[in-house]
């Protein structure tokens, strides 16, 4: 499997990073031999189907197990009176990014379509069956669902380990001091992950070794995980996971459905396979809460921000803690003098909400940008004006500055090519045929965190070199981008270069997430040609047989294979020559990516997000006609792929913003609509033009290579550029996402 | 029970014992026959990842009961390109990055050679739009998909034309 | 799903009086019997049956039963005749599902009324006398007519709202001989227990007829609402037919999608516009004619305000003329001479 990038099937557009280059995985994907999860079939395999609860709280008083038992096929069904045992209690938070997880622990239902027994069998159908077949009664209690289904209470964190409230600034004195305020109140809806591959385990006992393929955006951590939950060293577990049919979040945090196959397979001595059904998808691996954000801006007599109060009510689970961080979102996008950030929650029958694209920003910013256009309407301003007379040069929340901040140059580009000056300041003003037409924009907003990766590179006799490290590609492109990177960490062609990634037992790339994987990753792996190169330099400048003996390892440069005299470009050596006079077959040298010490600066990729809707004024359908980005995401490492990250960000603020909701009855807490047909996302059809601009920056702050990340900043913004051109087209203010048709008329 | 299948997938014909009346042509192609490029996205029509052609027509094999495809020539992804030698549309895809996590990519690939075939939507992204939609792609790679689609239409038209 | 035995009938003499389900392009039987819904224990496929062809019939049609939407919406004659028709259907699902789906089968598809797409939960429909459990609900997608405290759902298809506006007949062969129904009246509406069945044990639709349309061939159109541009079912839709001479309206048909069991029929609207120029002004009260005695069912009022405007919307564009290729974006709110 590690050696599946072997193939040299891209099409070079250029040289390594900043060029251009199609997916180095491309050929696979597009032949249909790229292997995820579910495309596993090792000899002897069972198939494995999760039976699901049909209420969301109360307890399963029987199961007919006999039923499913019985139907040709079934091998054995794992209810909690014969599950195997676990080393640790499912529900333990064994470290910060475990969820609680239901894994048969015992009767309890806490949600709708959480697990409540396994059936395996030899074949799929019979599997299915099986589960049916286990036809459960229940002892109900009343669902709490919804935002006002229980009593709010106030979270001791928010996402994931972060303080609940911010207050920064005088708020009373700024309060005190303004011209007008402006209250309003936005509601999204909750929404779920849905990447297009389901989610899918097949495990296999090779003695006490256990391997497995499952998508996950954590290689390493869902390594520990496993062990500890087994109670078997990590040293005794392989996970493959080359790639992932889309994660978004979902892909990154265990649920209790992979342990039992885990289990079922130990038991049964036989390799088993688990894909969840689309339904099977809407509870136990994560979502986007409902939220309901109240925001006051109050504003000078010059049309500034004075205060900026934003308090976010979201749905939570009933027996684990991930709250969205939505006011967040409003921390570091516009100045202020004082700003308060607070958080409720209120715990309702659900599975847990988890980390989705833009977790907290996205939804935060929805509302933000609402409020924002709502304040410039108000002071009779254009909204881009309205933002750069609060342009924020440093961070408000913190006081910092920025480490770069190219947002003037985005809303300058992403407005010209858009034609944004000739957008009249009034709503209702402008129309295609019978159509209504509006304008709106947003400001683009996502933080770049660092996390902690570990990769090896070794350069072989011939001059060619393999890294290694454990980076999972959910789409993004890490086969490629970060193959670029160490490419250029070790000074050589990328043809040259063969990239070890996507399984358990190479060094620990960290997660797949927060957009911080190629920063992190790619730091690792440069790091890690660095040291490489470092030690070929010792050897070439320390021998007086080499043409580069004297320049010291730091007199050096790397560059398509060879080292290069800095102080006379003529003298130079081939890594073949160097390692053959040494009489090396290999140089290896190691690296890790992680940010250094407390940031001393705020570190966000911006942009600016210009969106024209279509409204039908009779029927109130919308769509979003043209829709044009403009980004400053540091350095890019391939402008292709940072696009697709792009674009597909602003096609998930599409859908956000018309069409992504999940609902509950209430009565029952089942949802009346989780599957594909009933959970809108947007289709092709969804987005006749949409465009996403990069303009240059130069980050000398945000890490050594200057990479900040594109994948979650493009749903940022879009939401809220979406929702002010439709108001801006039809004089209704959206203030609940998503934005019904019946709403409009 | 087991009952006898005939398909020729890929222009080669098999017999297939089938052990499950119940069987959709997605799960014998994957789960009997080993073809896993043909993915399963919802098993429900919803989403279009298990486009295969059925008699050279563009169909969802979730929704496809093996048994009543009894003699069906089926195509899928497996069956496109020759050897090394992409066809137009995979490599129009490659290129126009019409894709991100790759997971709908076989069912996106599969319904644009049928939606070129029909001729119909020609070079009018409009239409291409439309005729694709009924392949969900998550990672919204939609752009690159439809700039793929009229690549490989103009291609395919000009090789038609020589 | 269940086990089921499959057997195929190669004539219509096999497949009338079989027992059964009755297997067609699957898309809707094979769906609801993973999600347990249906669970049937015997499978006839009628896919091999010999009624794919597209007849003429008089200055109408006679479509087969087992001709797949796709096949129809491509047919000269059907774009020529029944443009509405061709519009209906490719706004329908996806090239896929319509590649699949049959006519026969796209008539008796079920309601996709998500509580009857629940076996959890009670259902007049699925098993009458268990009660209805969408009343209290999410009844966002449910009846504005025609429905009672026993079913709230709609009928979900595209195609026979146009087939209902243009006078089509469903025809039908059973084990006591052969019968002939108006598509507007084939679904049955709900009574205070639940729904009768369309088709009595062991019948089969052979054909649908679809008579002349006169001078309505050129001026039909199929308007659907829906939540996003393409595959999703109507919020709310209308079929359409203006004939008209020296400014005067001598033919007219309309029938609703999305608002009760059965596509909405509205001759008294079609009767109302008779005789009058084809103005807006008309065309809403004949619209308001067709919403008489609209109620909601739970949350869905405003799907009256929406069908009543759709109906309004394919009035008028069926009195502009049908354009002479179908539209991009079939039957979307966005297609028409404003747009591009
Ligand atoms: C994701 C999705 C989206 C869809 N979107 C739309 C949409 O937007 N608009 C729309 O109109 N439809 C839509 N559909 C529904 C689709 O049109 C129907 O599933 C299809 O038309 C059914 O035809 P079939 O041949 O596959 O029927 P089958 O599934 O084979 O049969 C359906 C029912 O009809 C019965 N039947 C079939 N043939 C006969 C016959 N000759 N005589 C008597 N009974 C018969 C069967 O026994 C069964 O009960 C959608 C479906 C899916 C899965
Ligand atoms: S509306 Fe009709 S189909 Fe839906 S639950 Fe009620 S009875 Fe069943
Ligand atoms: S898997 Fe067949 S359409 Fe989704
Ligand atoms: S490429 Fe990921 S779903 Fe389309």
């Amino acid at each position: 499997m590690a050696d599946l990038m072997n193939v040299q099937a891209h099409v070079r557009l250029g040289s390594n990073a900043g060029q251009s280059m199609t997916r180095r995985d491309g050929v696979l994907k597009v032949t249909g031999r790229a292997p995820y999860a579910a495309d596993r079939q090792p000899g002897g395999m069972l198939h494995a189907v999760t039976a699901t609860a049909g209420i969301a709280r109360g307890r399963v008083a029987h199961l007919d197990t006999a039923a499913a038992l019985a139907h040709p096929g079934v091998v054995r069904v794992y209810t909690p009176a014969n599950r195997p045992p676990l080393a640790e209690h499912p529900d333990t938070k064994i470290h910060g990014f475990a969820w609680r997880m239901e894994a048969l622990q015992d009767d309890t239902v806490r949600y709708a379509g959480q697990p409540i027994a396994l059936v395996v069998a030899d074949t799929l159908e019979a599997a299915t069956e099986g589960a049916r077949l286990l036809n459960p009664r229940y002892e109900a209690e009343a669902p709490r669902i919804g935002l006002d289904g229980n009593t709010p209470y106030q979270p001791e964190t928010v996402s994931i380990g972060r303080p609940p409230s911010l207050e920064a600034g005088d708020m009373d004195a700024a309060r005190a001091g303004a011209a007008r305020h402006l209250d309003t109140v936005v509601e999204t809806a909750a929404q779920y992950h849905n990447a297009l591959e389901p989610h899918a385990i097949t495990a296999q006992w090779f003695g006490d070794r256990l391997e497995i393929d499952t998508p996950n955006q954590a290689i390493g951590l869902a390594k520990q995980s496993f062990a500890t939950y087994l109670g078997i060293e990590p040293s005794q577990i392989l996970i493959r996971s080359p790639f992932l049919g889309g994660g978004f979040g979902s892909k990154a945090i265990l649920y209790g459905a992979q342990l039992l196959v885990v289990l079922a397979a130990r038991d049964l001595d036989r390799p088993v396979k688990l894909a969840l059904r689309r339904d099977q998808m809407f509870g136990p691996v994560g979502h986007r809460p409902a939220t309901r954000q109240t925001l006051r801006l109050d504003l000078d007599e010059h049309g500034r921000i004075a205060a900026l109060d934003h308090h976010t009510l979201a749905v939570a689970s009933t027996f684990d803690d991930f709250i969205e961080s939505a006011s967040n979102a409003s921390h570091s996008v516009y100045a202020t003098t004082a700003m308060r950030t607070t958080h409720s929650a209120v715990r309702t029958d659900t599975g847990t909400p988890g980390p989705m694209r833009a977790p907290g920003e996205a939804p935060g910013s929805a509302a933000l940008e609402v409020a924002i256009d709502e304040a410039a309407y108000a002071l009779g301003m254009d909204p881009l004006a309205f933002r750069l007379l609060n342009y924020a040069d440093t961070d408000p929340s913190t006081g910092m500055e920025f480490s770069s901040k190219a947002l003037r140059e985005c809303y300058e580009r992403a407005a010209d090519l858009f034609g944004w000056k000739d957008r009249p300041l009034e709503p209702r003003t402008m129309r295609q045929g019978r159509l209504l037409k509006g304008w709106g924009m947003g400001t683009a907003q996502f933080p770049c965190p660092m996390f902690q990766a570990a990769a090896h590179a070794t350069l072989r006799a011939d001059g060619s070199a393999v890294v290694e490290t454990s980076a999972a590609d959910m789409g993004q492109g890490a086969w490629t981008a970060l193959a670029q990177i160490a490419a250029d960490g070790l000074g050589i062609d990328i043809d040259r270069l063969e990239f070890r990634s996507g399984q358990s037992d190479l060094p620990d790339a960290g997660v797949a997430g927060g957009s911080g994987h190629t920063a992190t990753a790619g730091t690792a792996l440069f790091n890690a040609g660095a040291d490489t190169v470092r030690q070929l330099a010792d050897l070439a400048t320390n021998d007086p047989a080499s043409p580069l003996f004297g320049a010291g390892n730091a007199g050096v440069t790397a560059r398509g294979g060879r080292l290069y005299r800095n102080d006379d470009e003529s003298r130079s050596e081939a890594y073949e020559d160097i390692l053959a006079r040494a009489g090396l077959d290999l140089v290896r040298g190691e690296g890790k990516g992680a940010r250094e010490g407390e940031a001393q600066r705020a570190m966000f990729s911006h942009g600016g997000v210009f969106a024209e809707v279509l409204v039908d004024p009779d029927l109130g359908q919308i769509r979003v006609n043209r829709l044009v980005g403009a980004f400053a995401v540091g350095r890019i490492v391939n402008p292709q792929l940072a696009r697709s990250q792009l674009l597909g960000g602003m096609i998930w603020g599409v859908g956000f913003a018309l069409h992504e909701e999940a609902i509950h009855d209430a009565r029952t807490g089942r949802f009346t609509n989780n599957d594909l047909a009933g959970y809108h996302i947007p289709v092709n059809a969804d987005i006749p033009m949409i465009e996403a601009l990069t303009v240059h920056e130069d980050d000398p702050f945000v890490n050594a290579l200057g990479i900040k990340g594109v994948g979650e900043l493009g749903v940022t913004g879009t939401v809220g550029a979406i929702a002010n051109a439709v108001w801006h087209a039809t004089g209704v203010r959206p203030h609940r996402f998503p934005i019904h048709p019946e709403s409009l008329i | 029970m087991t009952q006898t299948l005939n398909l020729t997938i890929n222009g080669t014909t098999q017999t297939i014992a089938l052990d499950d009346p119940r069987a959709t042509l997605l799960d014998v192609l994957r789960e009997r026959l080993g073809l896993t490029g043909t993915k399963k996205g919802c098993d429900r029509g919803q989403c279009g990842a298990c486009t295969v052609l059925i008699d050279g027509r563009r169909m969802n094999a979730c929704l496809a009961l093996a048994l009543s495809h009894d003699g069906a020539a089926v195509t899928t992804i497996e069956g496109l390109a020759e050897g090394d030698r992409l066809h137009p549309v995979q490599d129009a895809f490659l290129r126009h990055d019409g894709f991100q996590c790759g997971y709908c990519t076989p069912g996106q690939i599969m319904s644009a050679v049928a939606l070129i075939a029909e001729a119909e939507a020609g070079l009018d992204p409009e239409r291409v739009r439309e005729g694709m939609s009924g392949n969900l792609c998550r990672c919204a790679a939609y752009a690159g998909i439809t700039e793929a689609v009229l690549d490989a239409t103009r291609t395919m038209t000009r090789e038609d034309a020589a | 799903m269940n086990l089921f035995d499959y057997t195929r009938a190669d004539t219509l003499g096999a497949a009338v009086g079989a027992e059964g389900a009755l297997l067609a392009g699957g898309t809707n039987l094979l769906d609801l019997m993973k999600i347990g819904v249906a669970t049937p224990s015997r499978l006839v496929d009628v896919t091999r049956l010999p009624l794919s062809q597209i007849e003429d019939h008089g200055g109408g049609l006679r479509i087969g039963a087992m001709v797949r939407n796709a096949d129809l919406a491509r047919h000269p004659q059907v774009l020529a005749r029944f443009p509405a028709v061709a519009e209906a259907l490719l706004s329908g699902a996806s090239a896929q599902l319509r590649n699949a789906a049959t006519t026969g089968g796209n008539v008796m598809q079920s309601t996709r009324c998500s509580y009857f797409m629940d076996p959890l939960s009670p259902c007049n429909r699925r098993e009458p006398g268990t009660g209805c459990s969408a009343i209290g609900g999410e009844t966002r997608n449910h009846a504005i007519l025609g429905w009672t405290s026993g079913c709230i759902a709609t009928h979900p298809s595209d195609l026979c709202v146009a087939l209902a506006a243009f006078d089509a007949v469903v025809e039908i062969a059973g084990p006591a001989g052969t019968r002939e129904v108006p598509m507007a009246t084939f679904h049955p509406l709900p009574d205070a227990n639940g729904v009768p069945p369309a088709l009595a044990a062991g019948e089969v639709i052979t054909h649908i007829r679809l008579p002349d349309p006169g001078g309505m061939a050129r001026h039909a159109r199929y308007v659907k609402l829906r939540e996003r541009t393409s595959f999703a079912f109507a919020i709310v839709s209308a079929a359409a037919g203006i004939a008209v001479q020296d400014n005067r309206i001598v033919a007219a048909r309309l029938a609703l999608g999305g608002v009760a069991a059965r596509p909405w029929r509205s001759t008294g609207a079609e009767a109302a516009l008779l005789g009058q120029p084809p103005i807006e002004t008309n065309f809403a009260r004949a619209a308001e004619l067709a919403l008489q005695g609209a109620a909601p069912s739970g949350n869905n009022a405003a799907k009256i305000v929406l069908a009543r405007r759709i109906a309004v919307r394919a009035l008028t564009l069926a009195a502009a003329g049908t354009p002479d290729r179908m539209p991009a974006l079939p039957a979307s709110v966005f297609e028409g001479d404003d747009h591009g």
